[in-house]
């Protein structure tokens, strides 16, 4: 089937020459990151900043992809590790270790939250109907972390569904009450 | 150029109001005992807001104050006696001002609620001395009137004391009033001006003649100078045309335009000059140097130029000056900092590292002491919410008839001014309350064998990272029966439902529910309480009930203090650390030396002079994972909490320090055993124990193991 061959290295073209674009204004920024051999991506109007890796303090009773707080310039943000949270066997915490601080909404609050990665790969653009849905067979991640996947440089990019993600209620966390929402 | 008057109204709606709070203060406080020199404290509030309002041309705030003062000017010559009922038509003329600053400052109308209390003013005034009826103003100004129908013009002799430029008030503004009368034709009368060496600027040496064409009457022109009466020396009064115009030629004078013209340029030009000269004359109309008996400093939070005047009031804080020369210290400290490494930086090799290395972190030091200080200046006493409660309970506790005696305890208790800001109506809410359905009149409560006078007791201290504060009544107290018929009665529960005895009580705050036997005038809607609770709730906060039939009834609202500051004690458990509120901690004993027993089984428990004590090992409790340690490393420190004890086994103890408390809420959940987070010195953090929430568990999961067991 040469023509269905030819389709998709015309969608790679088109992908790559979308990549190359600084703005596009049909689709959105992404920044995508290695988490164990897998690339994920994440929308960057949700990124608020990449710090380098840092111990965070220890909080008590906490599942263990939770690998407690870190001191945002004096804000208290947790930090969760992705390679737990998805259940990846090996990780370690090098140079190229990074937490990427996300932003989510949490009953009408913005909150923060910080996510440990391997490594940031790249910024890319993407149109939203360049996006398809992960197939559901089963996958060792949660279904429910990831919205779609994307196709960058010939290989895939899974992007990851933050509202789950990022959400405190999907955290279990044993002695640990429902957010307050003060104002 | 006209100088924009309104940009002053803020200072002077602050300042007013503020004046205002004095004054109530001062007027409760005059019932107990009449002392002169409160009197006096009534009367500058009065007099500033009458001077103010009179500058800023608030002509009915203005004669109000005016009738006030004169009452209190009789009251502070003694020729009028301190009686309950002045005192009360006092304090409602302070309500009666408030609300008309209010409508002032919103561009309201006026409205004539005030008129009815100016003429009840006028007849008490008139009643009692009828020759004090017109202004106590006339007295120190010299007058010589003249009759109204003759034409010619006033001529005015001004001559201000020297200091009158420091007292805030502009000869220059004064002259510009007059002029909208009428032509007004200004004499500097420069005899006094000394050698330009030996000038100061911000003394006063000239006086002036002026004549003014206009067919106004004398009060008119009174009231321009209202302000500087008692600063100066004051002639009003109607002469011979001929006379002025000649005598006007023979002086060396000075027109109003061209005196206005001059001090602009001079404003302008410290504008431009960016440093502060001191004290120039046109810079001193500004009310706000006319109040230095109060050691305070007002801290704008916004300096936003001159938009949206008319909206809201924008929000600023007044802090004590202690705390901002602090923050001066502390940024004099940061630029000698700068400064040096500054310097090292310059001709820098290898053998300055350390140097360096040390110059770094002291300039990190500076910088978070200084962070520190800032968030500190958010920090209130909440007497600030407290001290409005006297006069409230005073009025009620009259209209009610009942007799009360308000203690007001652990008023400098700091708090954020935020959580201050939401808790003033609530605990309104509680205190009328306890005035209304708490404490019983003065005839049951004598029936009883009580004290006549009721015991009102408001309390507020830290405990445990939040802050406490406690309405205590010794009153009738909550009958938990009828509260429970009550309950069945508006269907919130279900008859016969079992319900323990503190649920009960904690009904009265489900929505649409009193108790009171009696709609009162005062409180039992059932709006209020389901309110507090929300309010309250709103900020983290919870309300507890305690309630003895027949003793009384402590309300205690527990408020998380998402700013505030905590003595704390560092431990350290494995590698982490926390932080353990100095107050709670009452002891501490090496575990080499404790007395632990073991009873009911497995339970390890510390003896405590009579007492055993739960040990709770938070390596175990928190499943820190560490290496084992020997068993008898370590000690135990004994903590309390709302009246339990735990003993906690710790690793270490550190040093102890001031901590600003963070929430651990705002972007995550709180964890019970956990009051919040904080920053410690080398930016890391560091968790907040909170000794309630551990001892809570440790008996939830006791009784969760005796459920398995059964």
């Amino acid at each position: 089937m040469p023509s269905e061959i030819m389709q998709v290295i015309q969608n790679q073209e088109a992908q790559l020459t979308d990549s190359e674009m600084i703005s596009d204004e049909t689709g959105s920024q992404f920044l995508s990151f290695i988490v164990g051999n897998e690339e994920f991506s994440v929308n960057i109007l949700r990124v608020q900043e990449i710090r380098a890796w840092e111990q965070p303090t220890f909080l008590p009773n906490s599942p263990e992809y939770i690998k407690g707080v870190l001191n945002l310039r004096g804000t208290i943000v947790p930090v969760m590790d992705l390679r737990r949270r998805f259940r990846f066997k090996n990780f370690e915490y090098n140079a190229t270790t990074v937490i990427i601080i996300l932003k989510s909404q949490y009953s009408d609050k913005n909150c923060l939250m910080g996510c440990v990665v391997d490594a940031v790969s790249d910024v890319f653009n993407m149109e939203e109907s360049k996006i398809f849905d992960v197939p559901d067979y089963g996958s060792e991640i949660d279904g429910r972390f990831t919205a779609g996947v994307m196709t960058i440089d010939g290989h895939a990019v899974t992007l990851l569904n933050l509202e789950n993600l990022l959400s405190l209620d999907l955290i279990d966390h044993p002695y640990a009450g429902g957010q307050v929402s003060n104002g | 150029m006209e100088i924009d008057l309104s940009q002053f109204h803020q200072v002077f709606f602050e300042e007013s109001f503020e004046g205002l709070d004095t004054m109530e203060q001062e007027l409760l406080h005059l019932e107990a005992g009449s002392d002169l020199e409160n009197i006096n404290t009534i009367f500058r509030a009065a007099h500033s807001i009458k001077g103010g309002s009179a500058t800023f041309s608030f002509k009915e705030i203005a004669d109000f104050t005016h009738v006030l003062e004169t009452l209190l000017d009789e009251m502070r010559e003694g020729s009028r006696p301190v009686t309950r009922e002045v005192v009360d038509l006092l304090l409602k003329s302070v309500d009666c001002l408030r609300g008309m600053l209010t409508r002032t400052q919103k561009e309201e109308d006026m409205g004539d609620s005030h008129i009815e209390l100016i003429n009840y003013f006028n007849e008490l005034l008139s009643g009692e001395a009828p020759q004090e009826k017109d202004d106590a103003v006339e007295q120190e100004v010299n007058l010589s009137l003249s009759e109204p129908q003759d034409q010619s013009p006033w001529t005015i002799k001004f001559v201000p004391e020297s200091y009158i430029l420091e007292t805030g008030n502009e000869p220059l503004r004064m002259f510009r009033e007059l002029k909208a009368f009428g032509a007004l034709d200004v004499k500097a009368n420069l005899e006094k001006v000394p050698d330009f060496d030996e000038l100061k600027a911000e003394e006063c040496y000239m006086s002036w003649d002026l004549s003014l064409d206009s067919e106004i009457e004398i009060e008119a022109i009174k009231e321009v100078f209202e302000w500087v009466e008692d600063d100066c020396v004051l002639e009003i009064a109607r002469q011979e045309k001929t006379e002025t115009q000649a005598e006007q030629n023979t002086q060396e004078e000075l027109t109003a335009e061209a005196f206005d013209t001059d001090s602009e340029a001079v404003v302008e030009k410290t504008k431009k000059a960016d440093k502060p000269v001191k004290s120039q004359p046109a810079e001193q109309d500004k009310p706000a140097s006319s109040q230095p008996q109060q050691k305070l400093v007002s801290v704008k939070k916004d300096v936003p130029p001159k938009t949206e005047k008319k909206t809201a009031a924008s929000a600023s804080i007044r802090v004590g000056i202690d705390k901002v020369d602090t923050l001066i210290d502390l940024v004099g400290e940061l630029v000698i900092t700068q400064s040096m490494l500054g310097e090292l930086g310059e001709n820098f090799d290898m053998s300055k590292l350390n140097q360096l290395i040390s110059g770094l972190s002291e300039l990190e030091q500076n910088t978070r002491e200084l962070q520190e200080s800032v968030m500190r200046i958010r920090m209130l006493p909440i007497g600030f919410v407290f001290n409005r409660l006297p006069r409230m309970v005073r009025d009620l506790s009259s209209q009610l008839g009942k007799k009360v005696n308000l203690e007001i305890k652990g008023e400098s208790t700091e708090l954020d001014k935020t959580v201050m800001e939401q808790i003033g109506d609530p605990l309104t809410h509680l205190v009328r309350n306890a005035l209304d359905h708490g404490i019983e009149s003065v005839e049951k409560r004598v029936e009883q064998g009580k004290d006549e006078e009721g015991t009102l007791i408001l309390n507020a201290f830290h405990q445990g990272g939040n802050i406490v504060i406690e309405v205590v009544d010794d009153g009738g107290g909550i009958d938990p029966d009828i509260i429970y018929e009550k309950a069945v009665d508006k269907g919130l529960i279900q008859p016969g439902t079992d319900i323990p005895r503190d649920h009960i009580l904690s009904l009265i705050m489900e929505p649409g529910f009193s108790t009171a036997e009696i709609v009162s005038d005062v409180s039992g809607r059932g709006v209020g309480m389901d309110v507090v609770k929300r309010n309250i709730n709103n900020l983290g906060g919870s309300v507890e009930i305690h309630s003895e039939l027949g003793q009384g009834t402590t309300f205690t609202i527990r408020l998380p203090l998402t700013l505030a500051i905590l003595d704390g004690q560092l431990i350290k458990v494995a590698n982490e650390v926390f932080v353990l509120p100095l107050v709670s901690i009452i002891e501490s004993v090496p575990l080499t030396m404790a007395e632990i027993s073991t009873i009911a089984g497995d339970m390890k428990v510390y003896k405590l002079h009579d007492e055993y004590v739960p040990i709770i090992d938070l390596k175990d409790e928190f499943e820190i994972k560490h290496e084992l340690t020997n068993v008898s490393d370590g000690l135990l420190a004994i903590v309390e909490g709302e009246n339990r004890r735990i003993a906690l086994r710790i690793d270490e103890l550190l040093g102890q320090q001031q901590v600003v408390i963070k929430s651990l809420e705002s972007h995550y959940k709180s964890i019970q055993g956990v009051s919040g987070a904080t920053i410690l010195g080398d930016g890391r953090v560091s968790l907040i124990l909170d000794i309630v929430g551990l001892a809570k568990r440790a008996s939830e999961r006791a009784s969760r193991k005796r459920e398995r067991v059964a």
